[in-house]
């Protein structure tokens, strides 16, 4: 489905830490949208960063599955009842961060990445 | 544990229409399917439908969002359903039920197959293109005619037939009604009712033709179809649907041997047994103390009183009231008990008629004019519900009774909840009274949800729905349950108590005020609304750092989320009034970047299309030609609608333009708990429609009258006429007033519309408080308002002068290109989302 990829092609090795981009490109308590190679090929993520907070970034599915448009990182952060989520801009459906489970729908669950930062750099497992 | 199948009795129900699947819902609930194995047979293809609301088939609704049920259903709970089969006899010697397919055994049986439209015996009345009104087939059938019809006829003026012609009027056709009786809706309303009927219904373009017996139908010279009446007169038509009754379908019964009455139905006594008591009826077929109830309520009490025959339980069918509240053709029509008052001796009546406004309303009183023993109301059903609570519960009436029908001000007076007793029906779908539901609550209910989940009130027709909310609120304050109004689970506080805290704090970020006030990280619902408190007070830019997390992504990126995950782009055009030039960059921007242009009902254009990343871009060239943002993403003040007013128009009075130019910069910017629409008209002909707008602003010779709290969209409502004859400063004034105080006041995404109606004291309070300062607020909600007006700034030019602020509009943080994902294709000349 997706065609472009800003990776180079030697990051399609197996399970590595990708550099995705700075602490500078982030914004707090919000999102910005990125590109992964993952194994079945190039994904949109969205990493949210939480500053202070017990974890403080989040790397989950850019797409949202309901409007089938790539909007999750543009949707407000929040918890319900202390657990993160983040609300689809689109329909509203809340998604968990920890494990991308859909609050309103049991059936439906994004996908989630291991990430991390590294020095400055804020590094994906995929 | 249940009883192993062979054990149980089988029980076969005939007919799977609203009152034999009601059966079947009560058979799941009360646990009978421990004791039953249950076969259906339904005649139709379809399952169970609502055949209430069986013309909203025309208006959009398929078979499907009709139903009332699925298989899925029938199958967890191990019913048999059967559907395409119908039963053809009943064979009471061997006890086993016959179709086309088989023989199958039973233990019992119910009949609920309803009943069919009778035709009269007339010749012709079977010709191509003659039909009738009951079954979703039936409709199919009628909008394949219409289509090669221009013209439409029904036979028979009650209930179903104006339904029917309503139907006919929505399928373009040019419609008529011919009943035989001298007025329309015989049963439900006299003949003054009649007669403003019959003006309202004609007013509607309906052709009403009364006290014609048609004597046959023969073919036509101008249409399909020539129908002779007594007279010899004639009607010609391409199409005609009879309505003139229904008859019981009750052959089943007389083919194996039931008692039947003597105009049919199948004789039941209190228990829904039929002359054989292994056999039940229940619903329309059935005939109790000579009467047919065609009414779906009576057939689910039956359904009820059946069941508890089966389960060997007491509850017994009692009769039913037919008391009905309709709306024919868009005209309120409603009758309570004995309305022609014929069947009490010495009977009195009040009657109320309005030829003007075309309302009739009149009561039927006992001889000491204390009982309500019925009622009718054409034209204004307002009025039912209190008096059905007279009636129903044989409350006293007040001592002038006539006040019940006489217009007031603020409508019917309405009988508080507190009034009624304990045995008060507030729900007749699923017969929950007033104990029921203050049983719930003292079992623990705290909220109207849960209310209505335990006694299903109001989830039949949904008539009841103003009434329940009032009792659940009533029962729960008196019970002094603090009605839970926090605004979510991260602030213990109203919207009106935040906006407070933030005032008197002064605080000025979400961080700030969620820590002290509140705990977590916040939520979709709280953080928008905080945002737009903020907004209201202090009016920074809603792309501060501080703020941009908290803003819904219209708000963030200042345009207004696509359904594909494009934006619009709407630049604020004051008053609608644009220059050449300006309309010209619009298209030109709009070719560049490969944008849809449409004009919009606020009277601006709005691109759409725009990707993300561009928008920066995009704007930077409208602002470079003197566009600003037009907030059309915000809960803010959108746009101020004007007719062309006295500079062109021979009619104006007034400057209409200059003055929603004025206005529309005097409050851009402004954040509220819900978008704000104005409209300004040069005089009284309203040509921009400002009535229907939060603040609405017509021309008078000497002025501006100010009209407040109206709505289009999905539930219209029409402005109130605030005060008259203001001076350009006199009304900047008030508006600054009312304006703040909404925003004070108001819940989060509340309208002024809904607002107003739920302020205490309603439109005098308001007048009060803006008018005549009552509250000593006046100078501090316009101060407030000035520094919203000084501290306004273009969000887009302040962004895009701005870096940082710029990072956020990049679509991916390491890769340039754009989303993929976004495919357009074109149509009529521009492009569309794919
Ligand atoms: C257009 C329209 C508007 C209406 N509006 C209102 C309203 O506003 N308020 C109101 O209270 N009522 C209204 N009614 C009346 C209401 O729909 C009926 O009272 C209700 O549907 C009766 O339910 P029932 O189960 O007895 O009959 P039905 O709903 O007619 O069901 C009977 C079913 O049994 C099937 N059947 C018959 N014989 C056999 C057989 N031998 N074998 C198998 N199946 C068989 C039939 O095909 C049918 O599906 C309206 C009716 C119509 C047509
Ligand atoms: C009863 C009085 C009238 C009403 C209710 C009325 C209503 C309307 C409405 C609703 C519109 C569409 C506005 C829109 O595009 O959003 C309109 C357009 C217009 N009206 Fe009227 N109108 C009335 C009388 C007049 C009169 C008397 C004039 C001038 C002499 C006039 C001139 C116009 C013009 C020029 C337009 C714009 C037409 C267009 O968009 O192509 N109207 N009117
Ligand atoms: S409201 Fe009056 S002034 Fe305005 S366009 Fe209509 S007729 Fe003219
Ligand atoms: S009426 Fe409905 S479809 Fe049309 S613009 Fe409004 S929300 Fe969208």
């Amino acid at each position: 489905m997706n065609t472009a990829t800003a990776l180079k092609d030697e990051a399609h090795t197996d399970v590595t830490w990708q550099t995705i981009c700075t602490k500078a490109d982030l914004v707090t308590f919000s999102g910005v949208a990125a590109w992964l190679a993952t194994a079945e090929g190039p994904a949109q993520v969205a990493i949210f960063y939480l500053p202070g907070h017990a974890q403080e970034l989040y790397a989950i599915d850019h797409h949202d599955p309901f409007s089938d448009a790539n909007v999750i990182a543009r949707g407000i952060v929040g918890d319900i009842k202390g657990e993160p989520v983040v609300a689809s801009p689109i329909y509203k459906q809340h998604f968990r961060l920890e494990d991308g489970s859909c609050v309103e729908d049991e059936s439906v669950t994004l996908r989630t990445w291991p990430v991390r930062f590294d020095g400055e750099k804020v590094v994906i497992e995929a | 544990m249940t009883t192993p199948a062979s054990t149980k009795q089988r029980l076969i129900i005939i007919g799977n229409g609203m009152v034999g699947h009601h059966l079947v819902e009560q058979l799941v609930e009360q646990g009978a399917l421990d004791r039953y194995q249950v076969t259906v047979f339904g005649e139709e293809r379809h399952l169970a439908y609502d055949r209430v609301h069986l013309s909203e088939y025309f208006s959009g609704r398929d078979a499907d969002s009709l139903a009332l049920s699925t298989a899925d259903y029938y199958a967890e709970h191990g019913i048999e359903l059967r559907l395409n089969e119908a039963v053809l006899t009943i064979d009471r010697q061997a006890n086993e039920v016959v179709t086309d397919q088989d023989r199958y055994p039973y233990d019992r049986v119910v009949l609920a197959t309803g009943s069919f439209p009778f035709v009269p015996p007339i010749p012709g009345n079977d010709r191509d293109g003659c039909l009738v009104y009951r079954t979703l087939e039936d409709l199919d059938a009628i909008r394949a005619a219409a289509e090669k019809a221009n013209t439409g006829v029904v036979v028979g003026g009650g209930l179903l037939g104006l339904e029917a012609a309503n139907a006919l009027r929505g399928l373009d056709l040019d419609t008529a009604v011919v009943e035989f009786a001298p007025r329309l809706m015989p049963m439900q309303v006299d003949t003054e009712g009649g007669e403003l009927l019959r003006e309202k219904i004609e007013s509607l373009g309906v052709q009403v033709l009364t006290e014609r017996a048609t004597q046959c139908i023969e073919d036509g010279d101008t249409a399909r179809h020539r129908m002779v009446f007594q007279d010899d007169k004639i009607l010609e038509t391409d199409l005609i649907v009879f309505s003139a009754g229904i008859r019981p379908r009750d052959e089943l019964a007389r083919d194996c041997g039931l008692e039947v009455g003597e105009r049919g139905g199948v004789v039941i006594d209190d228990q829904c047994l039929t002359s054989d008591p292994q056999i039940l009826a229940i619903g329309e077929v059935a005939l109790w103390n000579q009467s047919i109830f065609g009414l779906v309520a009576p057939g689910y009490q039956m359904a009820k009183a059946a069941l508890s025959t089966l389960m060997g339980g007491e509850t017994r069918f009692q009769g039913a009231d037919m008391s009905t509240k309709l709306k024919l053709l868009g005209v309120d029509v409603g009758s309570i008990g004995d309305a022609h008052g014929n069947q009490n001796p010495g009977a009195r009546n009040f009657r109320y008629l309005d030829q003007i406004k075309q309302e009739y309303r009149k009561l039927v009183v006992s001889s000491d004019g204390k009982q309500l023993l019925g009622a009718m109301l054409v034209g204004d059903n307002g009025y039912f519900d209190t008096l059905m609570q007279y009636y129903d519960n044989g409350l006293e009436l007040p001592d002038d009774p006539a006040s019940l029908i006489l217009p007031s001000s603020e409508g019917a007076p309405a009988l508080g909840p507190d009034a009624l007793p304990e045995t008060a029906t507030i729900c007749s779908c699923h017969n929950v009274t007033k104990g029921d539901i203050c049983a719930t609550i003292d079992a623990g209910a705290v909220d109207l949800a849960t209310v209505k989940g335990d006694t299903k009130a109001s989830s039949g027709c949904g008539g009841c729905a103003a009434l329940l909310k009032s009792v659940v609120d009533h029962e729960l304050t008196a019970r002094g349950v603090e009605v839970d109004q926090s605004i979510c689970e991260h602030f213990a506080h109203t919207r009106q108590e935040l906006y407070d805290i933030v005032r008197v704090e002064g605080i000025k970020t979400f961080g700030e005020l969620i820590e002290t006030h509140g705990h977590g990280l916040g939520c979709d619902i709280c953080k928008p609304a905080v945002a737009s408190i903020l907004a209201s007070c202090f009016n920074e830019p809603i792309t501060d750092a501080a703020h941009v997390p908290l803003q819904d992504t219209n708000d963030t990126f200042m345009a207004n989320m696509q359904k594909n995950g494009t934006y619009s782009v709407v630049p604020r055009i004051a008053g609608g009034e644009i220059t050449p030039d300006k309309l010209v960059v619009l298209g030109q921007v709009a070719q560049k970047y490969g944008l849809y242009t449409k004009v919009t009902g606020g009277q601006r254009i709005d691109l759409f299309g725009a990707r993300l990343e561009d928008l920066p871009d995009i704007w930077g060239e409208l602002i470079e030609a003197g566009f600003e943002t037009g907030h059309a993403y915000g809960k803010s003040l959108r746009t101020v609608k004007s007719c062309v007013g006295s500079t062109w128009c021979r009619y104006g009075v007034q400057d209409s333009v200059g003055m929603a130019i004025q206005l529309e910069n005097r409050y851009k910017g402004l954040r509220a708990p819900h978008k704000i629409k104005f409209g300004v008209s040069g005089c009284t002909r309203e040509c921009a429609e400002a009535q229907s707008k939060d603040i609405g602003i017509i021309a008078t010779e000497h002025g501006w009258n100010l009209y407040v709290c109206g709505n289009g969209g999905m539930r219209p409502r029409h402005a109130e006429l605030f005060a008259t004859d203001l001076n350009d400063e006199q009304l900047y004034r008030t508006i600054d007033r009312f304006l703040m105080f909404y925003v004070r006041t108001a819940d989060r995404l509340q309208r002024t519309s809904v607002w107003r109606e739920n302020l205490e004291g309603g439109l005098d309070y308001l007048k009060e408080v803006i008018l005549d300062d009552s509250l000593g607020l006046g100078d501090e909600l316009e101060r407030q308002m000035q520094t919203v007006i000084d501290n306004y700034q273009c969000e887009w030019a302040d962004a895009i002068s701005d870096p940082e602020k710029l990072k956020r509009f990049r679509s991916f943080v390491n890769d340039a290109r754009p989303d993929p994902d976004i495919i357009f294709t074109s149509e009529r000349g521009q492009l569309r989302p794919a």
